[in-house]
């Protein structure tokens, strides 16, 4: 079982890697957040894999921080750095 | 021993991840996309924290290094001008000496890692055996709050300076915002903050809590409520200015006052500076925290404000620009 | 035995979603799109594992933080997917049509 939680994460790992060539491509500042926001659901995904195969339930903690804190960042950007005004 | 491939071949991939993330990040001529890279990279790094079994570590670096400044250089970036969005790309001369030099440097920094101890003689020995003193048992928290709580304490400082250098650089802000506001609150954003709000300070009462026995403490919880605040702040709402007098000024330096005074206090009872009684370790460490944590959100959320807000006395100063009439 | 069979099922699903998730986000022809492909990775995706993972817990409390964090996540990312296609719209961006 320990090993299928480990494979999985690795599989969510790589599809995160996978995920950021859409930060280097965008077209648009929306693609390239987006694909922060997938990233920061998979570390979630795979942090709670982690505390289940390495038994410390201290990891469940830091998921909860980081889907929070992804909101914070995505409202940063839509009400800071792309707002509604037509420059870039 | 299946499972102990895996878990190297995880550790493997995200460290060529980081790696290939961070030289991502400093080559990008687009400010946007390195910022949005730079906060995939605070991700991964918390991931590498928790691998390298630093869960406090990873809290912080989740919150502060991911989270807030994310936030911090986003709304940074949407203050500069057109032009100041893309950077040159500097010479070639500069490009190859600098690749030349910083050969040169991985090189150096190689050789010292790898002929480092492969087994770190640290003090987690002294430090495990001394801890039913120090009122805690998570062990950071001992080491932050009681075997090395000087070091916690300027820290406080150092914040608080930070936070007088970025309000002297400001000038005063007006309750105008300089980003466009829109003529409707979006209901969404309105809920999604009214439910979240709650829950963040929820939490940061929680790390707070929990710090004492498992990895938590001030700092995270402070930036977790420091990230309520943004939140908060991005919601359009602002803080009315009776409070941002000497409300909000007590409420900054409440942490670094009350630290100090819990030090000196013991002194009277013949104790050294900011030596705690066994008994009382626990609960005074606690008390420390809280109002420690109270000041590292609020100055957090202000930085991220980065103007002094404007307080009634302040009539003298021209709302539209901020300086003195 | 039941319930390692499911949990199995369940995570590799929710790998499946997830996957499904990277892949709209490469291969979608504009923020939309790639928007809705997202949404799925965090609600049903990240729904499955955290599922999967109640079924092996040790306690109550730790089923009650999972089921916390994926709550959370689903509120949070439907909130942020309107802000971000309210945004784009407003922006100008147009759906991509055949």
């Amino acid at each position: 079982m320990d090993t299928l939680y480990l494979s999985v994460a690795l599989f969510l790992l790589l599809t995160l890697v996978a995920g950021m060539w859409r930060i280097l491509q965008g077209p648009t500042p929306a693609d390239r957040m987006l694909a922060a926001q997938l990233f920061g659901t998979t570390a979630v995904a795979c942090l709670l894999l982690l505390a289940q195969v390495l038994q410390q339930s201290a990891l469940r903690d830091v998921a909860l921080v980081f889907a929070l804190l992804a909101v914070v960042t995505a409202v940063a950007f839509v009400k800071r750095a792309w707002t509604e005004k037509h420059d870039t | 021993m299946e499972e102990i491939n895996v878990l190297l071949l995880f550790d493997v991939v995200l460290g060529l991840t980081l790696v290939w993330l961070a030289w991502q990040t400093l080559s990008s001529l687009d400010l946007f996309r390195a910022i949005v890279l730079f906060i995939a990279f605070g991700l991964l790094m918390a991931l590498a924290w928790v691998r390298l079994d630093a869960p406090d570590v990873a809290l912080a670096e989740a919150t502060i290094g991911a989270g807030l400044t994310g936030a911090l250089l986003l709304s940074a970036l949407a203050q500069l001008s057109a032009s100041q969005k893309n950077e040159t790309k500097p010479s070639l001369f500069i490009r190859l000496t600098l690749g030349v030099l910083l050969f040169f440097l991985v090189i150096a920094l190689a050789y010292t890692v790898l002929s480092l101890p492969t087994k770190a003689v640290g003090l987690s020995v002294e430090v495990a055996k001394n801890i039913e003193l120090s009122g805690v048992s998570n062990p950071v928290t001992a080491v932050l709050l009681n075997y090395r709580s000087y070091d916690t304490l300027l820290e406080l400082g150092v914040l608080l300076l930070a936070l007088l250098g970025v309000w002297s650089l400001g000038g005063v802000s007006t309750n105008k915002s300089s980003f466009p506001k829109s003529s409707f609150v979006n209901p969404v954003l309105d809920l999604v903050t009214r439910l979240l709000v709650p829950i963040f300070i929820l939490f940061s009462g929680y790390l707070l809590w929990v710090g004492a026995f498992a990895p938590g403490g001030a700092f995270q919880a402070g930036a977790v409520l420091a990230a309520a605040g943004v939140l908060v702040f991005l919601s359009d709402w602002y803080l009315p200015s009776k409070y941002s007098g000497f409300a909000l000024r007590l409420v900054l330096v409440i942490g670094l006052v009350w630290f100090v005074s819990m030090g000196f206090s013991f002194v009277l009872l013949d104790n050294a500076f900011l030596e705690y009684p066994p008994e009382f370790a626990g609960g005074l460490i606690l008390l420390i925290e809280a109002a420690a944590t109270l000041s590292i959100g609020i100055s957090l959320a202000a930085l991220f404000l980065g103007r002094e807000p404007a307080t009634k006395s302040d009539s003298n100063i021209d709302i539209d620009t901020g300086v003195n009439k | 035995m039941i319930l390692d069979i499911l949990t199995v099922i369940l995570l590799l699903v929710g790998a499946l979603f997830f996957l499904a998730g990277t892949l709209g986000l490469l291969r979608f022809p504009d923020v939309y799109t790639r928007l809705h492909a997202l949404t799925k990775a965090d609600n049903v995706g990240l729904g499955l594992i955290v599922i999967a993972l109640m079924l092996q817990a040790d306690s109550w409390f730790v089923v009650g933080k999972l089921l916390f964090i994926w709550i959370l996540i689903l509120l949070a990312g439907s909130g942020v997917a309107h802000l971000v296609a309210n945004t784009a719209q407003k922006r100008g961006i147009k759906p991509w049509k055949k």
